[in-house]
C-alpha cells in the first residue's frame, strides 16, 4: 500500500520535474522580456517530432538525437524571437502574446500537416524496470527524468551565477537602460533567453513524449507548466521549479484517489484556487527578489 | 566656441554639434553646442527639464538625436547604440543610479567591466574601486538594492570606473544626499579627475559644481541660454539669482 502510493509521488514527482522545465522557459521569457510566450509548449511538442525523425528515420543514437533535438530547439526559439517578436516589440505586451499564441497554431498546425495526428510511439533510453528502496517504489524511467531534470537545473543555476553572460542576463533583467550602459546587447541577450528557454522545452520533450504521447497537441502541456509556474509564483524561477514538481505530485494522486478524470481537470481546478486564494503563489511575494 | 582661452586643459574629447533630441513629438533640445577639453571637468546647468539629462542621454546612446552630431575622439558616435559607446571610453552614471538592485555589490561592480576582457586589469581596476570606496568592499556580497543612498551612488560611481573610462557622464550625483555625504560625492569627482579622465557633469547644486568645474554651461527650455568659464559664471547675476540663490 505504502509502495503504491511512493510510487505515485515519485512518478508524479517525475512528471512534475518536466512540468517544471517547460515552466523555467515560460519564466525566463518573462523575467527578461516581459512576454508570456504561449507557444512555450510547442517547443516541446516540436522537440518531440524532431527527436521522433531522427531516432526513428533516421536511426540515430539516442545522445545524438538528444544533442541536436536540444541545438534544433534553440534555434527554433531564436527564429521565433526574430520573426514573431522583435519586429513588435514596441507594441503592447498584449498584442506580443497574441502573437505567441499565433505561432503556437502554427506550429501545431505544421505538426499535423507533416506528421498526421495519430500518436505516434517514442522509445525512450530509460526502462521501466521497477526499482525498490525500502518503502520507496519507482521506476528506472522516474530516476532517469528527474535525475535528467535535475542536472539541466542544476546547469542552469551555474550559468546563471557563475558565468558573465549569464550575469549580464540577470542584469538585463533588472533594468535594461543600465544593462546598455555597461555594453550588454539587450537585443542579443533577448535571443540568448528564448534560445534557452526553447532548449529547456526542447529537452523537455525528449523526456516527456515517451511517457505521454506523441501527437501535435502535445503542446497542450505548457497549459499545464503554465498553471505550475502560478502555482510557485509567475516570474519566481524557484517557484516554477517548485510549483511544477508540486503539481506534477498533485496531478497523479488525484488520479490515485479519484479517477482519471479528475486527473486530468485537477491542474485547472488548482489553478483557479490558487489565482483567487493566492494569487502570488507560493514564491510570489517574498521569492521573486532572490533569484 | 572656437575663441576659446588659453586656460582649456587640452583639445576637445567631446564636441556636441546643435542637437536636437525629440521624445514622441516633444522636442527635448533644440540644437545643442559644447565642447568638453581633455582632462576637463564641464557642468551643465539649468533647472528641471531644461534638457540636462536627455543631453547625457543623446552622448551616450540611450536616446538618439534626430539632428546634429556628437564626436569623440575624433569619431562620430551620435548614430551608434550604447553598448558601442561605453566600448569607445564614455561611462554614463544616470539619473537616479540605475543600479541592478538584486545582483551584488560586487556582482554591480563586475557588470561595470562587462566591455573589458583582460582579467588582471578588471582585477585591478576592482581594488581601485576598492580603495576609493572601503564600504564597497565592505558590502561586496551584499545586494545592491539594499544600500543606503550615498552607498548606492558610490556604488554607481565605481561601477562606472570599473569600464575605465575616459570620460565619464555624472548625473545629478549629489542628488537626495545629505551634506556631508555631497561633499564626500564631490572629493571623489575631484579625484576622479585628477586621475585623468574627463567628467561631465549635470548638477542641481550650482555652487558646488561651478566650484570644481573648469567651464559650465547653462541650459533653459532645450537651449544653452549662457557659457563660460566657471569663475566667471559664479559671478554672473543672472546665475547668481537663479541657480545660486543669491541676490
Amino acid at each position: 500500500m505504502v509502495e503504491i502510493l511512493t510510487s505515485q509521488v515519485v512518478s508524479g514527482l517525475a512528471t512534475g520535474c518536466v512540468y517544471a522545465l517547460i515552466a523555467l522557459g515560460f519564466v525566463l521569457i518573462f523575467k527578461a522580456t516581459d512576454v508570456v510566450n504561449f507557444a512555450q509548449g510547442e517547443f516541446v511538442m516540436a522537440s518531440g517530432f524532431i527527436s521522433y525523425t531522427l531516432l526513428i528515420r533516421f536511426g540515430l543514437s539516442y545522445w545524438v538525437v538528444l544533442l541536436v533535438t536540444i541545438v534544433v530547439s534553440g534555434v527554433m526559439g531564436v527564429i521565433l524571437e526574430r520573426v514573431v517578436v522583435r519586429p513588435i516589440m514596441d507594441a503592447p505586451i498584449f498584442s506580443i502574446v497574441i502573437a505567441t499564441i499565433g505561432a503556437s497554431t502554427v506550429l501545431r498546425s505544421s505538426a499535423g500537416i507533416v506528421y498526421g495526428y495519430d500518436v505516434l510511439p517514442l522509445p525512450t533510453i530509460f526502462s521501466k524496470d521497477p526499482i525498490r528502496m525500502g518503502v520507496l517504489s519507482f521506476t528506472v524511467m522516474d530516476a532517469g527524468v528527474i535525475g535528467s531534470s535535475l542536472v539541466i537545473m542544476m546547469a542552469l543555476y551555474l550559468f546563471f551565477t557563475r558565468t558573465k553572460t549569464g550575469m549580464a542576463m540577470r542584469a538585463t533583467a533588472q533594468s535594461q537602460t543600465a544593462a546598455r550602459l555597461m555594453g550588454v546587447s539587450v537585443k542579443g541577450i533577448f535571443s540568448l533567453t528564448w534560445a534557452i528557454s526553447a532548449a529547456i522545452g526542447g529537452v523537455a520533450g525528449v523526456l516527456i513524449a515517451p511517457i505521454i504521447y506523441l501527437d501535435p497537441n502535445l503542446g497542450v502541456i505548457g497549459v499545464k507548466a503554465f498553471a505550475g509556474a502560478i502555482l510557485g509564483g509567475f516570474g519566481s524561477i524557484p517557484g516554477a521549479i517548485v510549483g511544477g514538481m508540486l503539481l506534477g505530485i498533485l496531478e497523479n494522486l488525484s488520479g490515485y484517489f479519484f479517477n482519471a478524470g479528475i486527473k486530468q481537470v485537477s491542474t485547472y481546478i488548482l489553478l483557479i484556487v490558487v489565482l483567487v486564494v493566492r494569487p502570488s503563489g507560493l514564491f510570489g511575494a517574498v521569492a521573486v527578489k532572490r533569484v | 566656441m572656437s575663441n576659446r582661452d588659453n586656460r582649456a586643459p587640452g583639445p576637445p574629447l567631446l564636441t556636441v554639434d546643435g542637437i536636437e533630441t525629440f521624445y514622441g513629438s516633444i522636442q527635448a533640445l533644440k540644437g545643442i553646442s559644447f565642447e568638453v577639453p581633455e582632462r576637463s571637468i564641464v557642468t551643465l546647468l539649468g533647472a528641471n527639464g531644461a534638457g540636462k539629462s536627455t543631453t547625457l542621454k543623446s552622448i551616450s546612446g540611450l536616446v538618439a538625436p534626430a539632428r546634429g552630431s556628437v564626436t569623440f575622439k575624433g569619431q562620430r558616435i551620435d548614430r551608434r547604440p550604447s553598448e558601442e559607446i561605453v566600448r569607445l571610453g564614455i561611462s554614463h552614471v544616470p539619473e537616479g543610479r540605475d543600479l541592478f538592485p538584486e545582483l551584488t555589490v560586487l556582482e554591480n561592480l563586475k557588470m561595470g567591466a562587462y566591455v573589458r576582457t583582460d582579467k588582471r586589469a578588471i582585477q585591478a581596476s576592482l581594488e581601485r574601486v576598492h580603495a576609493r570606496f572601503p564600504i564597497l568592499a565592505q558590502r561586496r556580497a551584499q545586494l545592491a538594492g539594499t544600500l543606503s543612498g550615498g552607498e548606492q551612488q558610490m556604488l554607481a560611481i565605481g561601477r562606472a570606473l570599473m569600464a575605465a573610462p575616459t570620460l565619464m557622464l555624472l548625473d545629478e550625483p549629489s542628488l537626495g544626499l545629505a551634506p556631508m555625504l555631497v561633499e564626500e560625492i564631490f572629493g571623489i569627482i575631484r579625484e576622479i579627475h585628477a586621475s585623468g579622465t574627463t567628467v561631465l557633469l549635470v548638477e542641481q547644486n550650482a555652487n558646488k559644481a561651478l566650484s570644481i568645474a573648469d567651464y559650465g554651461y547653462v541650459l533653459e527650455t532645450g537651449t544653452i541660454s549662457l557659457a563660460g568659464d566657471s569663475r566667471q559664471l559664479l559671478k554672473d547675476d543672472h546665475v547668481r539669482r537663479a541657480y545660486l540663490g543669491q541676490r
